[in-house]
């Protein structure tokens, strides 16, 4: 467990910034989740905290200590890689005891197996503990990869998109496993992902990146219902985030440009007329594709309402957010 | 695996594949395989008309290549009965044996030189190969470029200035002197082919070992040797082929104390007439080594492709 700050942390590769002027911090036990899609910074400010980069301004504290000087080794952090990395020519014990007989630790042998064995039984891999890390699925080597962090005791967890390159029940699965760890060992866990629904479902708070700054931090409902920015307001939300001219519904507030309607701030019965384009039936919802003006409209509606293409719907909305010709909410 | 499956070729197919391997194998294997017979044949065997398929073996090439013989009186021959089997072998053809040669002196200088500059040119070649592949080093390009360009002519070009700098530094027929040389030479081609394999390796591993409390060498050697392994046994291989078997510079800078077994072999057709099966019995010992080196590494050579832990 470990309180993490950045201080301004800047850090570019050639001429291309890659994370600006980042102020962030995190408290112990939190799980922090870094939203934003690829090259916003989240995979560059996980390796500034390992040490695996130098940041060229700024301060990164661990516990108030700054680690900005310190190797990887030093730091005491675990990090899982998107890619697993695995190390191929070691087999499942081995890739788990590495860190355990790294010389920062150097782990008492017995004290080594009963680590290694706990892990596998908590991630459900003991069984493959003797198989080569080459001979394993792809979620068992993620599974792996991540026993790799746990059987440490760092002062923070550190995950770059570790599920993004399993399948969709995996994931499910894995993510609900992570979030019990974390419960269990209360350690603080920064984790970095481009997928809104792991942001929501696992984080304590969430940041939005966007282009190497920090955009908005918040807990996933603050982000998702007082979003800073169209930019943050259209990472969140299944279906997305609708953004229509704001003079195209009544009430709009006095400098607003444009107005963003996610499914619950449209309300179906009256207002302006909107035909249908297409409904699609996902069994526990039905989304409506609808144009107004010449502008799309996707929302959901109940699964029985009975509606063909070419229909007229007219829509209101509620509760909406409104943002400046800049992006910036100004309701 | 279905008969009709794309990628599997017609029985066909197969069979002129393997006629053509077959043949292919005979033209190639067919002097070595003369030239081990040839060892084992007597001296009339090794030159009757027309040639000898089948013939009585005999260790007789063997002896000659390791002792130095006289002719000698029946009575000496009478004062001296032979005592063990290379004796009597000598002994039959009425000679005495008055010494070892310098076969076995030769081939220790061939391991000696040919081992010493494997080992040097590979463990520098790793060090340098890692080197370029991971840090960011200044004029890399052109660095990499000029160390290739050591081998864009033969070595033997640059022969001349290279003997007079061996007799100027004095090491003219040294072992050390032959193992420098040979590590030049090997060098440039070790980076490459390291640099190659290295660079295969993803660096996850290595950040994942520094992560995992390790240090940058202890990283490199827990995690990139393994999987080089490789690539410096193939590495391994080519050096110590170009080593072993190089004839020029061996020829021009040794003649007594670090000569090598190839300009040694030649000699012994001149001690007592043309004596093949000597010259043979030398030339199948000395191929031994480099077949037995790798055979040893050619399980590293056929693991290959075991990266997999990384997904692309």
């Amino acid at each position: 467990m470990a309180e993490v700050r950045l201080a301004g942390v800047t850090k570019s590769f050639g001429t291309t910034p890659a994370v600006i002027d980042m102020d962030m911090s995190m408290g112990h036990g939190e799980f922090m989740v870094l939203l934003g899609p690829t090259g916003a910074g989240k995979t560059t400010t996980l390796r500034l905290i390992a040490g695996l980069e130098t940041p060229e301004r700024g301060d990164i504290l661990i516990d108030g200590r700054s680690v900005v000087g310190e190797t990887p080794a030093q730091r005491d952090v675990a990090m899982v890689f998107q890619q697993y990395s695995l190390y191929p020519h070691m087999t499942v014990r081995e890739n788990l005891a590495f860190p355990l007989r790294s010389p920062v630790l150097r782990t008492p042998p017995d004290e080594v197996r009963r680590k290694v064995q706990q892990v596998a039984e908590t991630l459900q891999i003991a069984h493959k503990l003797d198989n080569k890390a080459t001979a394993l699925s792809g979620g068992e080597m993620q599974r792996v990869s991540i026993g790799r962090a746990l059987v440490r005791d760092p002062a923070l967890f550190l995950m770059d998109e570790p599920l993004s390159s399993l399948d969709a029940k995996l994931r499910a699965d894995l993510r609900v496993e992570l979030k019990r760890i974390h419960a269990e060992l209360g350690a603080t866990l920064l984790y970095v992902t481009h997928d809104q629904i792991e942001a929501m479902t696992m984080a304590t708070r969430i940041g939005v990146l966007e282009n190497g700054r920090l955009v908005q931090i918040g807990t996933p409902r603050e982000i998702y219902e007082q979003p800073l920015n169209l930019y943050v307001a259209s990472r969140l939300g299944q279906p997305r985030i609708n953004v229509l001219p704001a003079n195209l519904f009544p009430g709009a507030p006095a400098g607003a440009g444009t107005i963003a309607l996610r499914p619950e701030h449209i309300r179906i019965g009256q207002g302006r007329p909107a035909s249908v384009v297409r409904i699609e039936h996902l069994g526990d919802q039905t989304r409506l594709h609808l144009v107004l003006e010449g502008h799309p409209v996707v929302t959901l509606s109940e699964p029985d309402l009975d509606l063909e293409p070419g229909d007229t719907l007219p829509i209101e909305p509620v509760n909406a957010l409104y943002f400046d010709a800049a992006g910036a909410r100004i309701a | 695996m279905s008969s009709f499956s794309v990628t599997e070729p017609s029985r066909r197919l197969k069979w002129i594949a393997g006629l053509l391997v077959v043949g292919y194998a005979l033209v190639t294997l067919m002097p070595l395989m003369w030239i081990i017979a040839t060892g084992f044949k007597s001296s009339s065997d090794s030159i009757a008309y027309p040639p000898k398929v089948v013939f009585e073996p005999t260790l007789e090439g063997y002896v000659n290549l390791f002792t130095v013989q006289n002719r000698a009186s029946p009575e000496q021959l009478a004062a001296n009965p032979p005592e063990t089997w290379y004796e009597q072998i000598v002994h039959d053809k009425g000679m005495m044996i008055s010494g070892p040669s310098r076969f076995g002196e030769r081939f220790m200088n061939s391991v000696i030189i040919g081992f010493g500059s494997t080992f040097l040119s590979v463990f520098l070649g790793t060090l340098a190969a890692y080197g370029f592949s991971r840090y960011r080093v200044p004029l890399k390009d052109d660095l990499l470029f000029f160390i290739l360009s050591t081998r864009m002519m033969p070595p033997i070009a640059v022969a001349i200035p290279i003997f007079l700098m061996f007799r100027a530094t004095g090491l003219s027929d040294t072992h050390a002197g032959m193992i420098l040389l040979y590590t030049a030479v090997n060098l440039s081609l070790a980076v490459w082919l390291l640099k190659g394999f290295i660079d295969e390796i993803p660096r996850e591993y290595e950040e994942a070992a520094l992560i995992d409390g390790y240090t940058r060498f202890q990283a490199f050697y827990k995690v990139v040797l393994p999987q080089a392994a490789t690539g410096i046994a193939s590495t391994a291989i080519f050096c110590l082929i170009f080593a072993w078997n190089e004839y020029a510079f061996a020829v021009l800078l040794t003649s007594g104390t670090a000569q090598t077994a190839p300009p040694f072999i030649p000699t012994i057709i001149g001690s007592s007439g043309r004596d093949w099966p000597a010259v043979s019995a030398g030339a199948t010992l000395f191929l031994l080594p480099v077949i037995v080196f790798t055979i040893l590494l050619r399980k590293h050579l056929l693991r290959g492709i075991t990266f997999g832990a990384v997904r692309k």
